[in-house]
């Protein structure tokens, strides 16, 4: 699968409050968090991004709470994917689980500028900058997340699990 | 090889012998824990597998503190989401406003979570049992949904970082001093991924609600989990407590550690974390004159008993400052009645302090306490992100409750020696 999209550049430590704040978790609604995604790293977030566009961050992205609306508004806002020099432990587990496609490469954090335009080859992770001609690499996933992809995310895969062995 | 208190409760829960750092398990939980934020989230994913029960009733545990009492219609819909949930699994551990408290205060103290145990939480600070030598760990609210389930958890088992504190602690410094001045030192990433394993003479004399403070705090330096080795004080904190078998492990001699970081903490003076990262932690003495609007006293970091009572010593016979708001918020319904028997309550109130239902409010910016634009705060919680508290424009000082209690007298960021000598 290619992902392809026009980048957005963010620092790092992105916390999950300036992702989703607090003050609209009184729902779950993706539609109603993607209005206020980034709000509080850049508040014109959710009027500027397009469908597709790629969020490209420092270290550490997703940093704070568990709160998966963080991811979940980030999708819903029509980001294609998120590619960063690390991710935070729970932010990364949560992308899977819900389906938010994710890339550590440091190599893109750093070379990437705000405009480019990426395109990512999802199975590979192999991160080719259109408007610069560089390509990077991006960490390989673990086999065992290959399965949950594949399966088409962690309730899938344990939906598979519960027919096959029970609970 | 040797293991790590955390590798050995993640082997025994898969099953296995043996675990090494990197290695992917599947391993079975104790507890599985849900707010009224991120449960509503979790609920909906379960219905979709169509599963008439959960793994174990008893294993779940339900809390709505973050949003209640409700603050909102809203919230109030997603409260009655979890109520009804718990109702129609037979979920015991449900605990309703009037019995409920701050997650994190309320299941060591109703004693649900245990030493050896394996917890997950649907909420970042479910680290805290670490203080009772249980691995606990945050995640999403779809792995919580996996969990109640299955009673399973896939982890990719950390490594360790050991931090050793040498000497004795100064009055008025504690828990959340060590934590900060640790945070300062490595980072808001500095153990991300990582166990972080607290010990050292420092740590053998820290009161249980000090451990509860600095376990709480691993996430803000990314860590998966914060450990203790549990010994007496543990043992005395959950005999009372415990309504099922618990288990003290502790790390081998030969364990293998990412790294060792050694801190002489003798003269440690209580720290602040400046606005907007937990990272940016300086002693008090450092920090300047810094003058502000409000004080939050309370959250799963610093609403214990031990809080209350250091907040009460400071605040014995002393005001408020005029352009101060002081807010008190104990963490649990039993540690409020015991801030009225031991008559802390009646010291904040006549210092002219409100003091609130035990609730997460303002900690998250939910309500009970939100910052103006340019608002200044004071605060015991654990987290200083912009809009935190209220307007991406307002700003939170973390301290111990010490340094709060003092700040709130003073109307500026102020060491405790400032108003009690
Ligand atoms: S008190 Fe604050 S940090 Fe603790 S659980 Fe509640 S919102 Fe989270």
């Amino acid at each position: 699968m290619k992902i392809t999209g026009r980048v957005w550049k963010f620092g790092h430590d992105v916390d999950t409050d300036a992702i989703i704040p607090a003050r609209y978790m009184n729902t779950f609604d993706p539609a109603e968090m993607a209005r206020h995604c980034m709000e509080d790293a850049d508040p014109a977030f959710a009027s500027k991004v397009q469908k597709g566009d790629i969020i490209v961050a420092g270290k550490n992205f997703g940093c704070g709470s568990s709160r998966e609306h963080a991811p979940i508004a980030i999708k819903a806002a029509g980001v294609s994917c998120v590619v960063a020099q690390s991710f935070a432990r729970i932010f990364y587990r949560n992308s899977f689980n819900i389906g938010l496609p994710i890339f550590e490469s440091p190599a893109a954090a750093e070379a990437v500028q705000e405009g480019d335009v990426l395109e990512i080859d999802a199975t590979s992770g192999l991160i080719t900058n259109l408007t610069r001609n560089e390509k990077y690499q991006a960490t390989p996933f673990p086999e065992f997340m290959q399965q949950l992809i594949a399966a088409g995310g962690l309730m899938n895969y344990v939906a598979e699990r519960v027919k096959k062995v029970g609970v | 090889m040797g293991m790590t208190i955390s590798e050995k409760i993640l082997a025994d829960h898969a099953g296995l012998a043996q675990v090494s750092p990197g290695q992917l398990i599947i391993a079975r939980v104790d507890v599985v824990m849900g707010n009224d934020i991120t449960a509503p989230v979790a609920i909906k994913e379960f219905e979709k597998l169509g599963l008439d029960r959960v793994f174990n009733p008893e294993a779940i545990v339900l809390v709505p503190d973050h949003f209640t009492p409700n603050k909102d219609i809203k919230s109030a819909e997603l409260a009655k989401t979890v109520r009804e949930f718990a109702k129609k699994h037979k979920i015991t551990n449900y605990f309703e406003v009037g019995r409920m408290g701050i997650e994190h205060c309320l299941l060591p103290e109703a004693g649900l979570a245990l030493p050896g145990d394996l917890i997950i939480g649907a909420d970042s600070h479910t680290v805290t049992y670490g203080a009772l030598g249980a691995f606990a760990t945050g995640v999403g609210s779809t792995d919580m949904a996996a969990a109640m389930a299955t009673g399973e958890v896939w982890f990719k088992v950390p490594e360790t970082i050991k931090f050793i504190y040498h000497g004795k602690l100064q009055p008025w410094v504690g828990g959340k001093d060590l934590i900060l001045h640790t945070i300062g030192d490595i980072g808001v990433d500095g153990a991300r991924y990582m166990a972080m394993e607290f010990t050292g003479e420092a740590i053998d004399s820290l009161p249980m609600d000090g451990r509860f403070t600095m376990a709480n705090m691993a996430i803000e330096a990314g860590g998966k989990a914060g450990m203790f080795i549990p010994d007496e004080a543990v043992l005395e904190y959950v005999q009372e407590r415990a309504k099922r078998p618990y288990r003290l492990y502790k790390s081998d001699p030969d364990a293998v550690y990412a790294r060792v970081v050694e801190y002489d903490v003798s003269n440690l003076e209580p720290q602040v974390a400046l606005p907007h990262s937990p990272e940016n932690a300086r002693p008090v003495s450092q920090v300047g004159n810094i003058t502000i609007d409000q004080v939050i006293i309370g959250s799963c970091t610093n609403g214990r008993i031990q809080d209350l009572r250091e907040a009460a010593q400071v605040l014995q016979g002393k005001s408020v400052h005029p352009d101060v708001r002081l807010i008190i918020i104990p963490g649990t319904q039993s540690i409020y009645l015991q801030a009225v028997h031991e008559g802390l309550v009646e010291t904040f109130i006549k210092a002219g302090a409100v003091v609130s239902t035990p609730t997460c409010g303002p900690c998250l910016g939910g309500y009970m306490g939100i910052l103006a634009k340019g608002e200044r705060a004071v605060s015991t919680t654990n987290r200083n992100f912009v809009g935190r508290m209220g307007h991406p424009e307002s700003e939170v000082y973390l301290t111990g409750p010490a340094v709060a209690a003092a700040s709130a007298v003073t109307g500026k960021i102020s060491a405790p020696q400032e108003v009690v000598g």
